[in-house]
C-alpha cells in the first residue's frame, strides 16, 4: 500500500515536471524514458495487492517494556550459560592441550577457520548436557552446527578435546546423531573434526549397545554416503578404537602430521594383546596412514593446513552437495513491517496470560503479510500462508486449547500444504486438547487423531518453534527450536500434580500422613516445573536449541532454505529423487564410498 | 565535534567535482605566473598536463575541458608572434625509443601536426607509445640489443614509413655517433647534435680536453689512453681517494664505481670494465676525484647550428641514489644571479666549443661550501629531467628540437629566456629502496595518479602494463610547478601523497620521505643526501591502529560481499550466530586485529586498542570507516596475501600469513641459510664457484644482472659449496636458488 502510493506520487511528480520542461510531443517521450531511469529503487510489482497484518502492540507501552525486561533477563541468563559452555573445558585446559602440539587450535577456532569468513553459523544444542552429569560436560563435548564452507552449506561436528578428552557420553552420542539426522534430511555434506578418545567407558551401557548409540554414527555415515551425501573427516588428534571408524568410514580423510592418530588399539593395548612394542606415530600416524595403509588421504602439516584442505575438499563435492540455485533466485525479500526485535516484548512473564499469535506472525513473515485460512472457523488455531525470507510456508499457530473444529481446521490446512508442497511451520503454544464431557462427546479424540495423522504424514518439511508450551519432536520436524520462556510438559505442573494427587488419592487416604503428602505434591510440582523448562529440554537435546524470539525469523529462513535446496537437489542426486528412511530394508541408496 | 562533522560532510562532495574544480583553478593559476612571452610554451605543456589528467575520466564535461585547452594552446601560439619559422616542420618523424619519452615526443609532434612512427620490441606490443603513434613497427625481440639498439632495423622502418627524421629520445641510440651518422647517410634528419659533437662529448677524456681549452673548469682526474691496470692504479693513487671509476663512453651511472681504498681498486676496476664493455661496447675508463659533499648542477643548453646558442638555466639534480637522479628541480636553489648567469655562460661556451646543435645538458659538480664548480660531462640528448626546465622557462623543448632539426633558428635569445617560479620532478621507479634500491619488475595492478594537485605526469605505462626487467624500471615522472620553491615542494608532497601504485614495489614512499625531509626543504642538498640521512629516510614507522582496523574492516566487508554472492538467506545473514557473537581475527604481519560483528556495526580490537566501528565500501577498493568518532577514507588494494592501504597520503603494505607456507617443509630464504637465492628476476652473468669449493662469508659466489645493474651474490657464512644451480646466461626468478652450501650439522 505504502509503496504503491509512493510510486504513484513519483509518476505524478515526474509527469508534472515533464509538462513544464518539454515543448513538443517527441521531446516529452524522451523525457519519459529518462524518468524511468530514476535511481530511486522501486519495489517489484505485486500481482495481488498485499495486505499486511495490523499490530495492536505498542512497543513503548509500559506493558511491553515489562515484557521486554522479563525476556531480556531470561536471555541474559541463557547467554551467560552459552558463554560458559563455549569455553569448553576452560582456558587452562585449552592452553595445556595446545601445548601438546605445534599450531594446535581449539575446537571453536577450528570451526571458525572451517566456515567462510562471514558465514552465519547455526549452532545446534549449544547447551546440551547442561547440568545432566555429575561433572560438567559443556555442550556435551561436541560442537555441531551448520555453516557455509567454500560457499556450500555443511554440517559440522567437532569434538572438543578439552571436555573429557572429547569422550562420547550418552548425550554426546545423541547430539552427534541428531546432527547426522539433520544432515541426512537436508542433504548436507558432513565434516567431522575428530579428536576424541571414543566412548566414555563408565557410561558404556548407555553409549554402546542400543539402536541409537555409538555404532549408529557409523551406520549413518554409510547410509549418507550411499545417498550421495559426502562424509569428510579431519583427524586433528587421537581417533582410537570405535572412534577410528569415524575417519575410516569417511569418503575423504585429512590427517594432521605428528598429531592425528588412527588405530583400533593404542600401544598399551597392543602390547598387552600381542606383546608388540610400537609407538603411536608408527602405529597410526598421519604419514603412515597416508602413505602405507590408505586410511587417510591427505597429510596436513598443522591444524590450519588441515582445515584448508577440508575447505578444498568441499570445493570439489559436485553433486554430493545441494545447489544454491533456488536461494540465488530469491532476489527481493520484504522485511516485516514490524521489527522482529519487538518479539522480545510480546511474550508475557506469566505463561497463563494470553496474547495474539498474529502479533508474533507479523514479526516473522515477509512484509508482515499473512493470508489466513478459515479465519472464522476453529478460532483456537490459526492457519495461513506467508513467506519467510522469500520461502513460502504454511503456518499453524495455536491460539488457545485445541477444540474439535480447530483440529479439523488444522487437518484441512495441513492437507492443503502437503498437496501444494508448501513447508509447514508450527508455532506451538498449547496446553493440550480440550477435555470434558462436551469435548469427548464431540469426538475430540477422533478429530485430534486426524490432526496427528495429518502432521505425521504430511509430505513436506516441518518446522517447529515452541513459543509457549508442549512439544512436537515425535513428529520429526526438520528443526525444533524453543523460545526461552517455553515449557515442555504433558500438561501444566499445577494440573499434573493435582492429577497425580487425585489418582493416588483414590488408593489410600491416611489422614495422619496428610501433611507429608502435601509436601510430596509440592515437591513433585517443583520437580515438574524444573523439568518442563526450556533449559531442561535443551540440555537433553529434546530440541535443537533455544533461540531468542527476535532470531526466530532468521533461523527459520535458514532452515527453510536448507529444505528448499534439499528438495531441489532430489531430482539430481544419485538416488534419483528418493530419500528413504534410515534403517529401512530395501530403501534407496547405494553402498556408499568404500575406503580403498 | 561539530566542526569535525562539517569537515566530514564537506569531504563527502563527489570527487569528480573536486577534480574539475581544482583543474580549472590550476589553469588560471599557472598561466598567471607566466609572462606573455612565455605563454606559448607554458600553455603548451600545461595542455599536456590536462591531457594526462583528463584522460583518467570520461565525462562530457571533461571532453569539453580538453577541447578548450587545446584551443587555447593554439591561440596563445601568438607568444612567438615575432618569431618567423623559416622552414616548415617535418611531416613525419620516427621515434626510436619507448616508454614515457616516446609518448612525450609523440604528444608534442601531434600538437604540431607532425605524424609519428613508433618502433617496438615484441614484449612492448601493447605499450602506450605503440598505441599513441600514428604507425608502429615491431623491430625484434625483447632484449634492446636485438631491438631498440638495432640501427639497421630502425632505419629500415624509417625508409618504409617515409619518416623524414628520427628522434632518438634518451638512452638507447641517443648518444651513438655511429647511429647519428647512419641516419644522416640515409638522407634523414637526426633530431639531435651532429655525430662529431656526440663523439667529442661521449668520450670523457676528449671532452675534458676540449673544456679545458675552452676555459671551463674540470675535476682533477686521469683521462689518459693508457688503460693498463697497473698504470690506472698508479694514476689512481696519484689522484687520491676516494675516487670514481667511470666508463669513458657511457652515462646514466652505469659502470660507475667509487673506490675508497687503494687495495680495492683492482677488483672494482675489473667490474667497471666489464659493465662498460657490456653496456657501451667499450671498456675504456677514466678516473676522477670524488667529492664527498658535492652538488650536481646542470645547465640545459640549446643551439641551432646557425650561431644561436642559449642556456635555458640550470637544474639541481643532487638527490641521487646509485648515481642516478631521483628528484630534480629548476632552478638550482641558492644560486646568486651572477653565479646563475656564470653557469649558463660556461655551458654555452662548452656547447659552442663542440659546435653543438639541438638540446644538450652540461653537467657540473659544485662544491656546496665554496660555490666552486667543475665540468663533469655533457649529455648530448634530451634528458629525463628536461620537464623541470620546460616548466620554469615555458618552452617545449621537443618543439624546439623539431624546429632546429628542420633548419630553423632558435625562437628566443638568451635575454628573452625566462625563469619563472620553481619546478620539481620526482622519478617514480619500480624498485625497492629498502633493499639498496634494487630494481623491481611486474604488472602494474593499480595506478591512480594524483587528482587534486595540479601536476604534470609523464609516463609510458597504464594500469595493467608490465614493468619488464628488460628495460629501465622508471614508471613515471611527476612534475609540479609552483610560484616559488616552497610552494612547488608542497605541491610535490601532496601530489606524491595522492599517487597510488600497486604492483612492483616503487620508490614513492621513499620520495615522500625525501620531499618531506627538513634538510631537503632548506634546499642546496648534496649528492650524499640520501646516505647521510638514511636513518630518517628509511625510518620504519609502526602502522597506526586505524590503518590496521581499516584493513580488517575492509576484509570483513569483502567477505560479507563474497558471502552475499551465494544468494538467499544464508548469503544475507553474515556473521550471525544466534545467541553467540562471531569474532573474526585478521593477522597482519605480527599484529592481530579482531572484529566482532554486533547487531549493527562492529567492535574492532587490537591489543590495547578497541573501538566501535562501521564500514562502507564504494566500488571495490574505496573504503570509508567510522572508528568511534573518527571518520576516514582509504583505498585498499588486496593482492594475494598482501593488503595495500593508501591512507592519509601514505602507502602501507600489510602482509597476511601465507597459507601455502603450511605446505612447505622448510622455508628459510635468507642468504645466511644454506641456499643463496636471487633477490630479483635476473640473468646470471658469472658463476665463481663450483661444488666442493670452500667459501668465506662475504665472498662473491655469483654475479647477476638485472635492469642493467650488476649484483654480487655473496655467501652469508663460511662453508663448502654443495650444489651450483646457477648457469651462466640463464635467467633466474626472484627467490630462485643459485648456490647451495653444504648444510652444517648442528
Amino acid at each position: 500500500m505504502a509503496w504503491s502510493t509512493v510510486e504513484h506520487l513519483g509518476h505524478i511528480l515526474s509527469s508534472q515536471r515533464l509538462c513544464k520542461q518539454s515543448g513538443g510531443v517527441s521531446r516529452g517521450r524522451a523525457t519519459v524514458r529518462i524518468a524511468r531511469r530514476t535511481l530511486i529503487a522501486q519495489p517489484p510489482r505485486h500481482l495481488v495487492t498485499p495486505q499486511p497484518l495490523r499490530s495492536l502492540v505498542n512497543p513503548t507501552s509500559e506493558d511491553a517494556r515489562a515484557k521486554q525486561a522479563y525476556m531480556r533477563a531470561v536471555l541474559d541468563d541463557l547467554n551467560a550459560l552459552r558463554i560458559k559452555a563455549k569455553e569448553g573445558g576452560g582456558k587452562e585446559v585449552l592452553e595445556r592441550w595446545k601445548a601438546r602440539g605445534k599450531g594446535k587450535m581449539g575446537v571453536r577456532e577450528r570451526v571458525e577457520a572451517l566456515i567462510d569468513p562471514a558465514s552465519p553459523f547455526l549452532e545446534l544444542s549449544a547447551l546440551a548436557a547442561h547440568e545432566v552429569y555429575p561433572d560438567p560436560l559443556p555442550g556435551a563435548g561436541l560442537v555441531t552446527g551448520i555453516g557455509l564452507v567454500a560457499g556450500k552449506k555443511c554440517m559440522i561436528a567437532a569434538n572438543d578435546p578439552t571436555v573429557k578428552g572429547g569422550a562420547y557420553y550418552p548425550l554426546t552420542v545423541k547430539k552427534h546423531l541428531r546432527a547426522q539426522q539433520i544432515a541426512l534430511e537436508n542433504r548436507l555434506p558432513c565434516i567431522y573434526l575428530v579428536e576424541s578418545g571414543g566412548a566414555a567407558l563408565p557410561f558404556q551401557s548407555e553409549v554402546f549397545p542400543d539402536h541409537d548409540h555409538f555404532g549408529r554414527i557409523f551406520y549413518n555415515m554409510a547410509r549418507m554416503s550411499g545417498l550421495g551425501i559426502s562424509q569428510i573427516s579431519v583427524v586433528h588428534g587421537i581417533s582410537v578404537a570405535g572412534g577410528a571408524y569415524m575417519p575410516a568410514m569417511s569418503d575423504v580423510v585429512i590427517i594432521v602430521k605428528n598429531q592425528g592418530r588412527i588405530f583400533l588399539a593404542g600401544p598399551p593395548l597392543v602390547k598387552a594383546a600381542t606383546g608388540e612394542i610400537v609407538d603411536e606415530e608408527t602405529l597410526g600416524g598421519g604419514e603412515m596412514h597416508t602413505s602405507v595403509s590408505g586410511v587417510a588421504d591427505h597429510l596436513a602439516t598443522n591444524d590450519a593446513h588441515a582445515i584448508r584442505l577440508a575447505r578444498q575438499a568441499v570445493q570439489d563435492l559436485g553433486a554430493a552437495s545441494t545447489s544454491n540455485e533456488i536461494s540465488a533466485g530469491i532476489t527481493t525479500v520484504h522485511a516485516p513491517l514490524y521489527p522482529p526485535a519487538e518479539l522480545d516484548s510480546i511474550v508475557p512473564a506469566d505463561p497463563r496470560q494470553t496474547y495474539d499469535m498474529r502479533e508474533v506472525i507479523a514479526r516473522i513473515v515477509d512484509g508482515s503479510e499473512f493470508r489466513e485460512f478459515k479465519q472464522e472457523y476453529g478460532k483456537t488455531i490459526i492457519t495461513g500462508f506467508a513467506e519467510i525470507h522469500g520461502h513460502k510456508v504454511g503456518i499453524v499457530a495455536n491460539a488457545g486449547v485445541l477444540l474439535s473444529p480447530s483440529a479439523l481446521k488444522a487437518t484441512h490446512f495441513i492437507q492443503l500444504c502437503s498437496q501444494r508442497q508448501i513447508p509447514l511451520l508450527f508455532l506451538v503454544n498449547v496446553s493440550g486438547y480440550m477435555v470434558g464431557e462436551s469435548a469427548e462427546r464431540g469426538g475430540i479424540a477422533k478429530d485430534g487423531a486426524k490432526m496427528v495423522r495429518a502432521v505425521a504424514r504430511a509430505k513436506v518439511p516441518k518446522f517447529t518453534v515452541v513459543v509457549g508450551g508442549m512439544c512436537g519432536r515425535a513428529y520429526s520436524p526438520r528443526f525444533l527450536f524453543m523460545w526461552p520462556n517455553a515449557k515442555i510438559c504433558v500438561m501444566g505442573p499445577d494440573q499434573l500434580s493435582s492429577v497425580m494427587q487425585t489418582v493416588s488419592g483414590k488408593r489410600r487416604l491416611p489422614s495422619s500422613l496428610k501433611q507429608g503428602e502435601e509436601d510430596r505434591w509440592v515437591e513433585l510440582r517443583g520437580k515438574i516445573q524444573a523439568q518442563s523448562s526450556a533449559l531442561y529440554s535443551t540440555a537433553r537435546i529434546w530440541d535443537d536449541g533455544i533461540i531468542a524470539p527476535s532470531d526466530t525469523r532468521d533461523v527459520l529462513g535458514l532452515g527453510l532454505e536448507l529444505a528448499a535446496e534439499e528438495k531441489a537437489s532430489r531430482d539430481t542426486s544419485v538416488t534419483g529423487g528418493q530419500r528413504g528412511e534410515i534403517g529401512a530394508d530395501g530403501d534407496v541408496g547405494d553402498w556408499g564410498v568404500f575406503r580403498m | 565535534m561539530r566542526s569535525a562533522l562539517t569537515a566530514a560532510s564537506r569531504r563527502r562532495a563527489p570527487p569528480r567535482q573536486i577534480m574539475l574544480a581544482l583543474q580549472s583553478t590550476s589553469i588560471t593559476g599557472t598561466s598567471s605566473l607566466v609572462p606573455p612571452i612565455a605563454r606559448q610554451g607554458v600553455s603548451g605543456s600545461v595542455g599536456q598536463v590536462r591531457q594526462c589528467q583528463v584522460s583518467s575520466f570520461s565525462t562530457e564535461r571533461a571532453t569539453q575541458l580538453k577541447d578548450t585547452i587545446h584551443l587555447s594552446s593554439l591561440q596563445t601560439d601568438g607568444g612567438m608572434s615575432k618569431y618567423v619559422q623559416v622552414k616548415p616542420h617535418f611531416d613525419k618523424i620516427l621515434i626510436a625509443n619507448r616508454g614515457e619519452i616516446a609518448c612525450r615526443i609523440i604528444r608534442t609532434a601531434r600538437r604540431l601536426g607532425v605524424r609519428t612512427v613508433a618502433v617496438y620490441s615484441e614484449v612492448d606490443k601493447d605499450c602506450m607509445h605503440v598505441a599513441m603513434a600514428d604507425e608502429a613497427y615491431c623491430i625484434g625481440p625483447a632484449p634492446s640489443s636485438e631491438s631498440y639498439l638495432r640501427a639497421d632495423k630502425i632505419l629500415a622502418v624509417a625508409a618504409r614509413s617515409g619518416a623524414q627524421a628520427i628522434h632518438p629520445g634518451y638512452g638507447f641510440l641517443s648518444e651513438s655517433p655511429e647511429f647519428a651518422a647512419q641516419v644522416a647517410a640515409a638522407g634523414l634528419a637526426f633530431i639531435g647534435p651532429p655525430p662529431s659533437a656526440i663523439r667529442s662529448m661521449g668520450s670523457k677524456r676528449e671532452s675534458k680536453d676540449i673544456m679545458l681549452a675552452a676555459e671551463v673548469p674540470c675535476v682533477p682526474g686521469y683521462h689518459g689512453a693508457d688503460q693498463s691496470p697497473t698504470h690506472l692504479q698508479a694514476q689512481a693513487d696519484k689522484i687520491g681517494y676516494p675516487l670514481l671509476i667511470k666508463p669513458t663512453h657511457g652515462g646514466g651511472g652505469k659502470g660507475m664505481r667509487i673506490v675508497r681504498y687503494s687495495d680495492e681498486f683492482a677488483e672494482e676496476l675489473e667490474a667497471a670494465k666489464r659493465e662498460a664493455k657490456k653496456s657501451f661496447g667499450n671498456d675504456e675508463v677514466l678516473l676522477e676525484r670524488w667529492l664527498e659533499r658535492p652538488r650536481h648542477v646542470e645547465v640545459q643548453v640549446f643551439a641551432d647550428g646557425q650561431g644561436g646558442c642559449v642556456g635555458l638555466w640550470e637544474r639541481d639534480c643532487s638527490v641521487q641514489r646509485r648515481h642516478q637522479k631521483i628528484i630534480e628541480e629548476a632552478p638550482a636553489p641558492g644560486l646568486s644571479p651572477e653565479l646563475k648567469r656564470d653557469f649558463a655562460a660556461k655551458a654555452v661556451a662548452a656547447a659552442k666549443a663542440v659546435n653543438y646543435v639541438g638540446a644538450g645538458t652540461v653537467e657540473f659538480i659544485m662544491d656546496a661550501a665554496t660555490d666552486e664548480y667543475f665540468f663533469m660531462e655533457m649529455n648530448t640528448r634530451l634528458q629525463v629531467e628536461h620537464p623541470v626546465t620546460e616548466m620554469v622557462t615555458g618552452i617545449d623543448l621537443v618543439e624546439w628540437q623539431l624546429l632546429v632539426a628542420a633548419g630553423n633558428p632558435l625562437p628566443l635569445t638568451q635575454d628573452e629566456v625566462p625563469c619563472i617560479g620553481h619546478a620539481f620532478e620526482a622519478r617514480i621507479y619500480a624498485e625497492r629502496p629498502e633493499s639498496n634500491f634494487l630494481p623491481d619488475a611486474g604488472r602494474l595492478l593499480h595506478i591512480r595518479p594524483p587528482i587534486s594537485t595540479p601536476h604534470r605526469l609523464e609516463t609510458g605505462f597504464a594500469e595493467g602494463d608490465e614493468v619488464s626487467s628488460y628495460y629501465d624500471p622508471m614508471i613515471a615522472k611527476l612534475i609540479v610547478h609552483g610560484k616559488d620553491r616552497s610552494e612547488a615542494l608542497a605541491m610535490l608532497r601532496s601530489a606524491l601523497g595522492e599517487y597510488q601504485i600497486v604492483g612492483p614495489s616503487t620508490n614513492i614512499e621513499f620520495l615522500k620521505a625525501v620531499a618531506g625531509h627538513t634538510e631537503f626543504a632548506k634546499g642546496q642538498v648534496e649528492t650524499s643526501f640520501i646516505p647521510t640521512h638514511s636513518d630518517d629516510l628509511f625510518a620504519r614507522e609502526a602502522v597506526p591502529e586505524e590503518v590496521l582496523a581499516q584493513a580488517a574492516l575492509f576484509l570483513t566487508r569483502q567477505s560479507e560481499l563474497d558471502l552475499a554472492r551465494i544468494g538467499g538467506v544464508w548469503g544475507q545473514l553474515s556473521h550471525r550466530r544466534f545467541g553467540d557473537i562471531s569474532e573474526q581475527n585478521w593477522v597482519f604481519d605480527d599484529t592481530s586485529v579482531s572484529i566482532r560483528a554486533l547487531g549493527s556495526g562492529y567492535q574492532v580490537s587490537s591489543g590495547e586498542y578497541t573501538s566501535p566501528a562501521s564500514v562502507t565500501l564504494l566500488g571495490h577498493n574505496e573504503v570509508t570507516t567510522t572508528l568511534a568518532d573518527l571518520r576516514t577514507q582509504s583505498t585498499v588494494i588486496p593482492i594475494g596475501n598482501r593488503v595495500h592501504i593508501f591512507h592519509a597520503s601514505k602507502h602501507y603494505t600489510l602482509n597476511r600469513p601465507d597459507p601455502t607456507l603450511d605446505d612447505a617443509a622448510t622455508g628459510t630464504t635468507g642468504q645466511t641459510a644454506d641456499s643463496l637465492t636471487s633477490p630479483m628476476p635476473a640473468t646470471v652473468i658469472e658463476v665463481r664457484v663450483k661444488p666442493g669449493d670452500k667459501v668465506k662469508s662475504g665472498q662473491v659466489v655469483c654475479v647477476l644482472e638485472s635492469m642493467k645493474m650488476e649484483i654480487n651474490i655473496r655467501a652469508g657464512r663460511d662453508g663448502v659449496i654443495d650444489q651450483v644451480r646457477a648457469e651462466k646466461g640463464k635467467t633466474v626468478e626472484e627467490g630462485g636458488v643459485l648456490v647451495m652450501l653444504e648444510s652444517v650439522a648442528d
